[in-house]
């Protein structure tokens, strides 16, 4: 198992020189095009469906497995397809399903649609007022006009560990609600991340919503992004968040990490570590250094390994600072 | 591959047309409306320089097929002067010095349309936060945030005026 994690994480170094690897052959070999100046960039061919309804999209998905890619905000879709990353055969687009996009508070849990634009998730006040980690993460995805197209079902679906949605919604204990052949069913977000760009979805499931228990009063997070220039992936992500009792004492605690292994990675150890605690600058302290060790990042532009574990202990101690902070006020 | 029709509503004007699905908005709008003044700068979605409003919003049209543009309303740099007269943002550019070269501005300006929309008294950060999806490469961003407040004060006069009492 350790073998196969080393070799994704070389595949993962490997990425950024396959993307270029890629653009500049196919520069070489693709036929001229009518554009007078160079080549653009544009997909390969595909089918376009539109379905009006949720029942239409699952039957579309059937029939064409995986050679379809559900679109929904396509800001990582796009881009992959235009550099022919990915070359979907059939294109099934969720836009024109009605009903889709909604944040709403309902039986203890905050209801996200999968179709919510992160704009949409910056902008809402019931997310500033219960989720402040949540309300972090969304301001720090992308930039302003990625965030009017790009949705919050798709950070998750993507599958990608460089995406900052799937830490925070470990650090909050989240669910996905998914649709599909068999019906719909619910996978925590802890199992839902099963490998590099690899997620629990099934070929024919659509994920429909995410659903965040409420924290209870006494409950603060925070999600902190240290990235090179704004719209970049991660060199650390972390997300904290921390549910205090009456005496002040941990609770719940709940840690996520983003961009520092294969896949989004849950610091455990680290929650254990401050459960029951009294959430002490000693007790933050050693949570950050079994988060560190948690992370298995790799070397890249970004920064040496080394590097980024020293900055995944510093970001988590900062954020459960403010978690705390936001948790006692 | 199966073309489809679309309409879309271009700076006020419709258009039907035949597109295939891979075709993208920016494309739509260059190569097919002929409509230059939206540029491709980076054609990966970083830097802004293809940024329009749809319905409003402001995005990045080398990241939106033009299919899913279909039944909507787009405006570009070309829609927004009117009547002979330039709007606020493209006079506070040309007032204050916003630009040097000129490639970025169309998606600058595009994106401050929608900015001061949602914020009519933005606060420097919040400028700089708006604009942080659009990278120019000569100005060092000063004079385009002084040309977005020029904007943003003329605006407010202008609501302020048309205000009945």
């Amino acid at each position: 198992m350790h073998k196969a994690n080393q070799e994704l994480r070389r595949v993962g170094t490997l990425r950024l020189f396959f993307i270029l690897w890629l653009v500049l052959s196919r520069k070489a070999t693709l036929p001229a095009t009518a554009q007078p100046h160079g080549r653009p960039m544009i997909p390969a061919s595909f089918d376009y469906h539109s379905p009006t309804s949720l029942d239409e999209a699952l039957s579309l998905l059937k029939t064409h497995g995986f050679e379809a890619k559900i679109l929904t905000g396509g800001q990582s879709l796009l881009p992959m397809m235009k550099l022919r990353l990915a070359e979907p055969a059939h294109i099934i687009d969720l836009n024109g399903i009605p009903g889709l996009s909604y944040i709403r508070r309902e039986s203890g849990q905050l209801l996200i649609g999968a179709l919510t634009r992160e704009a949409d998730v910056e902008a809402s006040d019931l997310v500033r007022q219960h989720l402040p980690i949540l309300h972090d993460t969304g301001k720090h995805i992308a930039d302003p006009q990625v965030r009017n197209l790009g949705t919050l079902g798709g950070n998750l679906a993507h599958g990608d560990p460089g995406n900052d949605h799937p830490a925070t919604m470990m650090a909050l204990g989240a669910r996905v609600a998914v649709a599909g052949p068999g019906g719909p069913r619910t996978i925590r977000v802890h199992d839902f991340f099963v490998g590099f760009f690899e997620t629990a979805l099934a070929d024919d499931e659509i994920l429909t919503e995410i659903r965040i228990p409420l924290p209870p009063p006494g409950s603060g997070g925070a999600y902190l992004k240290l990235e090179r220039k704004v719209g970049d992936y991660a060199t650390v992500g972390v997300a904290a968040q921390v549910t205090l009792d009456g005496a002040g004492r941990c609770v719940r605690a709940g840690i996520g990490l983003t961009n520092v292994s294969h896949v989004p990675v849950h610091a455990a150890e680290a929650e254990a570590r401050l459960a029951g605690s009294a959430l002490a600058e000693a007790d933050l302290g050693a949570a950050a250094e079994l988060a560190a060790a948690a992370s298995e990042p790799s070397s890249d532009l970004r920064g040496p390994q080394e590097y980024k574990r020293a900055m995944v202990r510093v970001l988590t101690r900062r954020a459960l600072r403010i978690a705390v902070e936001r948790a006692r006020s | 591959m199966a073309t489809r029709t679309i309409t879309v509503d271009v700076n006020g004007q419709s258009h039907t047309l035949d597109v295939e699905p891979r075709l993208l908005l920016v494309h739509l709008i260059r190569d097919v409306l002929k409509l230059t003044g939206t540029h491709i700068g980076c054609d990966t979605s970083h830097c802004g320089a293809c940024t329009v409003l749809v319905d409003g919003k402001s995005i990045k049209s080398c990241t939106l097929l033009a299919v899913q543009a279909g039944g909507k309303s787009i405006q570009t740099i070309e829609g927004l002067a009117e009547g002979g007269s330039l709007h606020p943002l493209q006079e506070g550019f040309h007032e204050m010095h916003g630009l040097q070269c000129g490639f970025c501005t169309p998606g600058m300006i595009l994106r401050a349309v929608e900015l001061l929309k949602k914020n009519a008294s933005p606060t420097e950060d919040d400028i700089r936060w708006g604009i942080s999806g659009n990278l120019c490469r000569c100005t060092g961003y000063v004079n385009i945030v002084k040309a977005i407040q020029y904007a943003a004060d003329k605006m407010r006069e202008q609501d302020v005026a048309e205000t009945p009492a």
